[in-house]
Parts: C-alpha cells; structure tokens; sequence
C-alpha cells in the first residue's frame, strides 16, 4: 500500500502523528507492507490530517483522520473522499509555487527533480545576469512579503551595485496573523526556496544567502536545516551544479520579535543587533546586511523563481489581473467553514474566495468583516466583497492585500475591541525607534478606551492620532496599523458609539 | 525542552566559540546559550561582551529587545497561547482566560512551584485550525482550555 500523510505543522497540530503511528502499528498487525511518505501539506487544512491513498496511479483522499479511523481504512470501510486533486478546493486552483507541496516528500532531491525542480537553475546557468534580470522583469512578479514591489528591479539595483560581496536575504518573519504560506511552503517544499535563492545570486552576484525564520516555527526551521544540507551535498550548494560560480546560505532563527518582519529591522537582528528599524535611504539593495548590496525578498518572492525560469516569464506574466501578475497564494483563515491555502491567478473577488472558497463560517452564523494583510490590513465587510484580488484594486478599496491572509470574523465579532487589540499590539511589538510608533500605539489603547466608556470625544482625537502615526511613522508597523482601526471605525461606527448611549 | 544546565565559565566560553566564524554571530550564541541553560545567565554577558568587542550594555539591550530570550529559566513546563486575530475569531481570547484562570496565573506568570510558565504568542502559523497554542513545542490546532492545563498538570 502506498500512503501519503502531512507532516505539516498544521496537520502535526492536529493529530497527524499520531495518525501515522497508528498507520504503521495496525499495519505491522495485520502483515500489510504499507510505504508511508511524508509529504507538505495540499492547503486543505479543514481535512488535515488528510491521508491519501495511491491507487493506479491516482491519489485518493481520507480526512480527517484519527487514530480510531484507521482500522476501517485497512478493512476498506472507511468512507473516502475520492481524487483529492478533484476535490473542489484545490481542483480550481492554479498551483505554480506550490505545485509541488503535499505531492512531493520535501528532503527528496530526486522526487523534487521529478517534478520540474532545477530546471529553472539549469536554465538560469546559461544566462548572463542582466538577462535573468529581464526574465524577472518580464514575469511581472511583485514582493509577495506586502510591498509588491517589482522584484526584478530590486535585484537589478544589487547587480549594478559595484561591491564585490553582496547577499540574498529571504525574509521568513512570517508573523501576520492569518498567514501561514511561508510556512508551509518551507515546510512542504524547501528545495524551491534554495533553487530560487540559487538564481537570485546568479543574477545579482551574491554569493551567501540567509533565510531568517521566526522562531515560533520550529518545524520550518527542522526542515529548512535539512533541505540546505541536502542541497549541498548533492552540488546545488557550493559550487553550483558544477558550474564554477558559488552560492551558499544558511538558516537564522528569529527572537520573537514581530517587527523584525520588516526588512531593515531583520537585517539590524541578522546582525546581531536589536532589531530596530533603520531610516530609508539609504535602500538595503546598497546598503543592507553588514553595510553591503543586499536583496531582501519573501519566501514566496524567491520560492516562485525557479517556475518562472521553468515555464518562462511569459507564461507567468499571462496569469492575473492588470499590474498583479501571476498567482497569488492566498491563506484563508479564522471563522471558516474550510480554511487552509488557496493558490490562485490574481482577479477573484473576495466574496468569491469567503462564500464559495471558504464555505462561510465554521460557526455558521453570518460574515461580520473579513481582516485582510495581517495585523495590519484594513477590515472588510460584505459590502466590499467585489473587491477583486490585486495590489491596487486593494489599495482602492482603502486596504492592502499584504502577505495575502484572509481571516474571517462571524457576527460575534467585537470591533472596538479588534480596533483597541490592534494598537495594542502595536504597542507590544513597537521597536521604540520612531515616536508617533511607540507613543502612538500607547495613546490608542487609551483613547479607544475612553471610546468605550462612551467619550465621544475621543473618536476624532483618535482619528488624528492615525493619520499622525501614518503619517509620520518610519515603518509599516506604526504606519499601518491605522488601517483595521480606522476601517472598524468607518464599518462600524455604531459599535464606537453604542457605548456611548449605554453609559448615557 | 532546554534543560537547565549549571552555568561554568568553560561551558559559556565553548557555545561562544561555536559561532564565533558566523556573520553578526550575536543571535545564534544567544539561542544556543538558551537552549542549553535554559536562559542566557547573567554570567555569560562579560564573556560575550568580550567575545565580540562590544559592551555589556549593548548584549544587555540586545537580549531584553526580544520576548524570547529569559534572564530566569522557565517553568518545566511552557504553555504558549496565540492572541492574535485569527484565534480570537474563533474564541481565542476566551481560551487564553479560561487557561488563565484554570492557573491562577496572568500572561508571562511562572506558577511559584516552577512547574509551569504561561505566554502569550502572536502567531504560530496555524490560522486555518484555530485558536492555537503550544505545549512544550508541541503545537495544538483548536485547542481547548482544559486539555491544555490537564498536559501540563501531570
């Protein structure tokens, strides 16, 4: 029998080892020769843990499974779920850069090969820098870590940078709430990220590579650790493919603190340094790790590379909605009825990805707002569902599609508190450098405060305290954080008022 | 889990040495440091500061920067529970009273018998199976109050 089972930590976090024991023990009683492959996880985190199940050729699904669930897999009464690559969620899908997680066991070199992994390297080899610049150029791809910007020109501003050692620092600070992608990508197909990292050294002429993990992914880190050594030994590292030009990198461990997300904090902790946030210019592609020419870029940014090079910047450029090209993959999380990651072309309305994607709430009561872009993206309502999926479409809307979380609210929810917990974490996590950060935050817990004890006074000193902190903050921690605040506010006005006539 | 070591000069001096060849080598000493005492003791800071031709102060700003590095070794156990937007839309914030209170302890309180410490965290990545939270690295997608403080009770 030939069985495959996440070891993801979204599916670790909900009983797959377990599982996988009881697979292997029932097995072992009933004199069943079973090869059990670890893999990523398909994003269907609603069916985690998912087993599937290899018949002629064809991978059929079981989920969610518990431990008492497997000797009826192994009588053949247990009722399945069928193809799991026909199963509506991810059959409309549109998988580029993660085409390979949940297929593939993540530390197989020979598997990831199989499957389109180091053609784009191979590809890569035989072109000068400037043309592997225009490649990315050409895919249209943007930074998938918020800012969207265009990621060939930032790697081309490293190129002409006349320094002899330059770096590649991949930014898997992933600590928006509601998003989970770089995770799971790491965690479910690795080799991808060290392939395009790869790439980006050829075009740019850095020779070391970091990738900075948050520490609150321990299994990311595991795997990541593994899939370097891997790649080294075999010759994707080092001497690249025996090519003569060298790249290699190494894994950093983040410290729990969030603002080390933003890139010039990252690059202050890779340092050794507190992670507080350096002024702009002079730009991290002149002058970034230790003082030299460095392209800080998201997981996702490098982790889609090695398809652009493999199907080429056309086919990914074809893909999306005006300037936000290619697919996008969105993580849907919180109050849903079926939540895990959905990768798509850019261009489905929001409503689309909550109501038919999603299934609604898990708790079955109606929408209330949707929080899209981390702790630091504006709040949606209902009203706003035909919002399409795109960088500017986002912007118009008064929001940002940020790292592309999605994070559903039923009509439970308490939007001043939302509100009061956003500046709150603000003031938790400030890095102390700018004050209309540090103060700011500290002020916007109080003032939502006195909203709440019905001071009506407050909700314009508040509404000027926001535009002071986005005004005037260095980074997108302080000058964000006005966007759930002040999109609650503008949704809701009543729940900022509603206290008001209570204690009236 | 670290495992509180007793902190000797040579012991320091050694987890020092190992990342002396990294670039901006301050944070994986730190860590290592952690992971084998249990926290960074006091004792390691003159040596660090040496190590890497800084001052005391800056390895002292450098360690209270971030939540993660300890001056006092944990509980034996730690609970971390998520705080952040995606557990609380699915009672997250009810969990992290209930655990709270089933305790007796507030955020980032060690209970006075050292058994166990409980934190708050801003996201563990599991946002699609929601609230979350972490028991001795061991992660828990939808958690519940009461089979999380019955792991650490035992």
């Amino acid at each position: 029998m030939k069985l495959y089972l996440s070891r993801d930590a979204a599916a670790k976090a909900l009983g797959s080892e377990e599982v996988a024991e009881a697979i292997l023990s029932e097995a072992a009683a009933r004199g069943i020769e079973v090869s059990l492959t670890r893999t990523g996880s398909r994003g269907m985190t609603w069916l985690e843990p998912l087993l599937e199940v290899e018949r002629d050729g064809v991978r059929h699904g079981y989920g969610p499974m518990t431990p008492e669930t497997v000797p009826a897999l192994f009588d053949g009464t247990l009722d399945g779920l069928g193809p799991v690559e026909a199963i509506p969620f991810f059959a409309r899908q549109n998988r580029l850069t993660f085409a390979r997680v949940g297929l593939i066991d993540p530390l197989s070199l020979a598997e990831y090969e199989a499957h389109g992994g180091l053609s784009g390297l191979r590809r890569a080899l035989g072109m000068r820098a400037e043309h592997i610049i225009d490649e990315v150029k050409e895919s249209g791809l943007r930074g998938r870590g918020g800012a969207g910007f265009p990621t060939g020109i930032k790697w081309d501003t490293v190129r002409l940078a006349p320094v002899e050692r330059k770096y590649i620092v991949c930014n898997a600070d992933e600590g928006d709430s509601g998003t989970f992608a770089d995770r799971m990508l790491i965690e479910g197909d690795p080799l991808s990220l060290i392939e395009g990292m790869v790439i980006a050294g050829l075009g740019t002429g850095a020779t070391q590579g970091y990738v900075y993990i948050r520490s609150e992914y321990p299994d990311a880190i595991a795997v990541m650790q593994e899939a370097i050594d891997i790649a080294r030994a075999n010759g994707v590292l080092g001497d690249v493919m025996g090519s003569g030009r060298r790249f290699d990198m190494e894994v950093r461990v983040g410290a729990g603190a969030y603002v080390c997300g933003e890139e010039t904090s990252l690059l202050n902790s890779l340092e050794g340094k507190r992670g507080v946030v350096r002024a702009k210019p002079p730009l991290p592609a002149l002058e970034g790790f230790l003082g030299r020419p460095t392209v800080v870029n998201n997981v996702l940014s490098l982790a889609t590379i090695p398809v652009i090079f493999e199907k080429g910047a056309a086919h990914y450029a074809g893909l999306g909605l005006g300037r936000s090209k290619g697919t996008m993959p969105i993580q849907i999380a919180g109050n849903v009825a079926r939540g895990g990651l959905f990768e798509t072309a850019f261009g489905m309305p929001l409503g689309e990805l909550v109501k038919d994607v999603a299934g609604g709430t898990a708790t079955g009561r109606p929408v209330k707002a949707v929080q899209v872009g981390g702790p630091l993206g504006a709040y949606f309502a209902p009203g706003q569902f035909d919002t399409p999926f795109g960088y500017e479409e986002f912007d118009g809307a008064g929001g940002l599609i940020g790292h592309a979380g999605i994070v559903v609210f039923d009509d439970s929810a308490d939007m001043l508190g939302l509100a009061r917990f956003a500046m709150e974490f603000c003031a938790v996590e400030s890095c102390g450098k700018c004050t209309p950060c540090r103060i700011g935050a500290v002020r916007g817990v109080e003032t939502l405060d006195r909203v709440a004890k019905g001071d009506a006074s407050a909700v314009p000193l508040l509404v000027d305290l926001c535009e002071t902190m986005k005004d005037g903050s260095l980074c997108a921690l302080g000058g964000f954080t006005p966007y759930p605040v002040l999109s609650a506010l503008r949704l809701f006005p009543e729940e900022f008022a509603a206290q008001q006539e209570a204690a009236e | 889990m670290p495992a509180s070591q007793t902190v000797s000069p040579a012991g320091v001096e050694e987890i020092i040495a190992r990342h002396l060849h990294r670039e901006g080598p301050l944070l994986p000493i730190l860590h290592d440091l952690q992971d084998h005492f249990g926290c960074i003791p006091a004792e390691a800071r003159p040596a660090i500061a040496a190590a890497l031709n800084i001052t005391q102060a800056e390895v002292h700003g450098v360690i209270s920067f971030y939540h993660d590095f300890r001056e006092e070794p944990a509980g034996r156990h730690v609970l971390k529970i998520c705080r952040s937007e995606a557990c609380q839309s699915m009672g997250g914030t009810a969990l992290g009273e209930a655990v709270l209170t089933l305790l007796g302890l507030g955020w980032g309180e060690t209970s006075a018998d050292g058994r166990i410490t409980v934190e708050p965290v801003y996201c563990l990545g599991l946002c699609a199976c929601a609230p979350a939270a972490m028991v001795n690295g061991k992660l828990k997608g939808r958690a519940e109050a009461k089979a999380l403080v019955a792991e650490v009770s035992a």
